[in-house]
């Protein structure tokens, strides 16, 4: 594959995240103990190494950056102290920022219809958050059977739990919308 | 023991699809006189959605929170894992960088910056209350219940700001458990990932994770699997299985919050509702224990 290089790329995320991976010196702790490892394009270790390289498009558009559940295992484990769950978070951030083509957009739709819903009620309703993403991702039948069940059990409510200030929320969101999945 | 006085964050969840978490935990807290002074107004904190898309935001919305508790003055209780993670974090970095403080206090327009403690309410029952004084109010004795204590991710990590005891085998649940009566089994999963941040977008991944920690449950010789997540719950009960038009659960086992534990052997009015909210009922077990009517 043909790539463009970003030499800045490691600078770049140390000015974001404060991590400096070039203290990476592949141990694979990180890749042995994720629980996601399993689903990804690219393992933690292999993200940090591609880093060091600056192969920022191929990092960008992987599914890694998505499928990364932040439970932050790997953070904790790294013997040179880098935060390898929060240089996702800001890979995560760049692709958003340029626009990428994201390597799982089922994913970022999720966060896209989890944010929306808080920006317009200020807080996480379960069918707001379930509306919007079905209706983004256009998976409207699936968890069906389940739906049925949660309305049952009264997990989803029917009126949506809003906040008394939603000037103030959206300011918040207005505030700081200079990327992200808005 | 002292009086123990906060202001609660409840977290979306405790008011919605986790209301047996949020309700349980109102009735503990005032069974054992903890002072509960709710935020006015409230907030989500964004949770891993925002600090995962945007910076600034998963800092400047749990800032807005912050703020109230700022005002009320007394240390902060929450009681979600998610919340408590994200609480924790944004105060310390809103704490230790003054010029993102003026950020997020110029985006939620009142000041952040607030010094008291932000208390996990298993951490004020363990370390505050401690268990002698609990197992006074105890009237039933949960023997019988065989429990995996599951922490999950955000309890315990990132360990600079969380509040176990360690991040690779914390003891706090083990030990409150414990106190209960019940009997606790051991297991090597205790803060393994659920998937909870995958759970609607990639169904396939979470699910193969779900069955492991139910496997492993049962490898232990668990009957019940307790949590402090409201994510951890809803997972664990929701994606054992993919189907578009059924719901199916192939382990039965329940997945029950330490409050609703605490609440059914302190004898509290209002447990069966919590239970009968469960996804994975739990009323076979308990009458099985003779632990409910």
């Amino acid at each position: 594959m043909i790539n463009t290089i970003n030499r800045r790329l490691e600078k770049d995320l140390e000015e974001r995240t404060g991590q400096k991976v070039r203290a990476c010196y592949q141990c694979k702790k990180c890749s042995a103990g994720c629980p996601v490892a399993f689903a990804m394009d690219l393992v933690p270790h292999e993200v940090m190494k591609m880093v060091q390289y600056g192969q920022e498009e191929r990092l960008l558009r992987s599914s890694t950056i998505w499928l990364c559940a932040s439970c932050e295992t790997c953070s904790t484990r790294c013997p040179n102290e880098i935060d390898i769950a929060g240089v996702m978070d800001g890979l995560r951030q760049m692709a958003l920022e340029k626009d990428e083509r994201l390597g799982e957009p089922e994913i970022g739709l999720f966060h896209k219809s989890f944010l929306g819903g808080i920006k317009y009620t200020g807080k996480t309703n379960e069918p707001v958050l379930i509306g919007a993403y079905k209706a983004m991702s256009r998976r409207l039948f699936d968890d069906l059977g389940l739906g049925a069940v949660m309305v049952a059990k009264r997990k989803i409510k029917v009126f949506p739990r809003v906040v008394k200030d939603r000037k103030a929320v959206k300011r918040i969101f207005d505030e700081t919308s200079k990327g992200g999945c808005q | 023991m002292s009086r123990l006085s906060f202001s609660y964050y409840p977290g979306c969840s405790q008011t919605g699809s986790a209301e047996e978490f949020g309700d349980s935990t109102l009735a503990v807290c005032k069974a054992l006189g903890i002072e509960l002074e709710e935020l006015p107004d409230w907030s989500c904190c964004g949770a891993s959605s925002a600090h995962m898309t945007n910076d600034l935001l998963s800092v400047a919305l749990p800032g807005r929170d912050l703020a109230m508790a700022k005002k009320i003055g007394k240390d902060m209780l929450v009681v979600c894992a998610a919340c408590y993670s994200r609480m924790k974090v944004a105060q310390k970095r809103i704490l230790e960088d003054e010029a993102l403080a003026r950020q997020v206090e110029s985006a939620a327009q009142a000041d952040p910056r607030f010094t008291g403690e932000i208390r996990h309410l298993l951490d004020v029952l363990v370390n505050d209350v401690g268990m002698p004084e609990i197992k006074r109010w105890l009237r039933t004795n949960l023997a019988g219940l065989k429990a995996v204590p599951y922490y999950g991710c955000l309890l315990v990590r990132p360990p600079e700001v969380c509040c176990c005891d360690s991040v690779e085998n914390p003891t706090e649940l083990d030990r409150f458990l414990d106190a209960l009566g019940v009997e606790v089994r051991p297991w090597s999963y205790k803060t393994d990932c659920c998937g909870g941040s995958l759970s609607l977008s990639r169904t396939d991944v979470v699910e193969k994770l779900v069955n492991n920690l139910f496997t492993r449950a049962e490898e232990a010789g668990a009957n019940c699997i307790v949590t402090a997540c409201p994510m951890c719950t809803a997972n664990l009960e929701m994606r054992q299985q993919p189907g578009k038009f059924s719901f199916k659960v192939p382990h039965k086992m329940p997945v029950l919050y330490f409050t609703e534990l605490l609440g059914l052997a302190m004898g509290l009015d209002g447990a069966d509702a919590w239970f009968k909210s469960h996804l994975i009922n739990p009323m076979p077990l308990l009458k099985e224990l003779d632990l409910t009517a």
